[in-house]
């Protein structure tokens, strides 16, 4: 950064892709999304890269930036460059598309697996259900509730490196929530899916997703949850 | 539901084994005060009921807990197939037991 220039080395093409460099202006006040953007629009526009909210929100501009998943829209260069160099990647653990856009249907297929969809246990026309915020399912599922999918998670699990079928920390995190959520009608359901092969039991709790994740959840806390769930059902001949 | 079977498997035989090798290590210290030989550890042992148990439980915990552990690791280590992973563990579930037992009635039997 010392001449004003960022040394910038981008992931190209697909899984079979390489390096390519580019060197970018180096601003005082710049995003790792900032410099991306500005290699598509002047260095090369075939670039392939995915954002959309630009503020942290939406969790589509993840990508791995110096050997660590960030979200790339809130993550300053001063705070990642080296020696005023950045290598950005996809996401790991997940197959590429193109450059920097990672496939995210195994991720999000992982959230159906993990039974992350709401089973509604009355109809629209039922009245409200009263969820005291004192409760401890409801303090356990504001834990897990602000997830913005960003997938970081998922590419900083060793586990889903070594074992692929594994659930993961985001789909898992979700399940948490689901679990504590009393309005559910079948979060037996929840213990089920999440006790198959790919399931919560996986977890070593090294807690890379709570170390990476960016809006500091604790995916590994729920887990551990989950873990312990599952245990009082299974000895309570619940789960079986 | 078979993870979570031997998940919780796992958590038993670690709650077991905890004192179990607390005591063990206590026996190691205590019973190289005098020497250490053959006569005076089978003088302790031998036809003691409670050394029996203590360490049939032992070789128990240990041969479950170990074969769980194992069975983890082929799984994300290596590229076996599941179902040589599980052969595998199973093997040396049998074999931890079988050696174990057969050490634990040598020596207090």
């Amino acid at each position: 950064m010392a001449d004003g220039t960022l040394d910038v080395e981008i992931w190209r093409g697909g899984a079979d892709g390489a390096f390519e460099r580019f060197t970018a202006p180096a601003r005082e006040n710049q995003t790792v999304l900032d410099v991306v953007t500005w290699v598509q629009r002047n260095a090369d526009p075939s670039l392939s890269y995915r954002f959309a909210c630009r503020v942290g929100m939406c969790g589509s501009c993840a990508m791995t930036v110096n050997g660590k998943p960030r979200w790339t829209c809130r993550t300053h260069v001063s705070r990642v460059a080296k020696d005023g160099a950045l290598k950005i990647e996809p996401l790991k653990n997940l197959p590429i598309i193109k450059d920097l856009a990672a496939d995210l249907a195994p991720f999000f297929e992982k959230w159906s697996a993990a039974r992350g969809r709401f089973e509604a246990a009355i109809g629209r026309d039922d009245p409200l259900v009263p969820i005291s915020p004192e409760t401890a399912e409801r303090q356990a599922a504001s834990s897990a509730i602000e997830c913005i999918n960003c997938a970081v998670c998922y590419s900083a699990c060793d586990v889903v490196a070594w074992k692929p079928d594994y659930l993961g920390p985001a789909a898992l995190n979700r399940a948490w929530a689901a679990w504590n959520d009393v309005r559910d009608g079948d979060r037996k359901g929840v213990l089920r899916a999440v006790s198959a092969n790919g399931g919560c039991h996986n977890c070593h709790s090294h807690q890379s997703c709570a170390e990476h994740c960016p809006v500091e959840l604790n995916p590994t806390a729920g887990i551990a949850g989950l873990k312990r769930a599952t245990s009082r059902a299974m000895l309570r001949g619940d789960l079986k | 539901m078979i993870a979570a079977k031997l998940f919780l498997l796992q958590r038993i035989s670690a709650i077991a084994l905890a004192p179990l090798v607390i005591g063990h290590l206590i026996v190691i210290l205590v019973a190289v005060q005098d020497g250490l030989t053959a006569d005076e550890i089978l003088a302790r042992t031998q036809g003691a009921v409670g050394w029996m148990l203590f360490y049939g439980v032992f070789v128990l915990a240990v041969a479950v807990h170990g074969a769980i552990g194992l069975r983890a690791i082929l799984a994300e280590w290596t590229p076996l197939h599941p179902r040589a992973v599980d052969g595998v563990a199973a093997v040396w579930l049998l074999v931890a037991v079988a050696l174990g037992l057969r050490a634990v009635i040598a020596v207090t039997g």
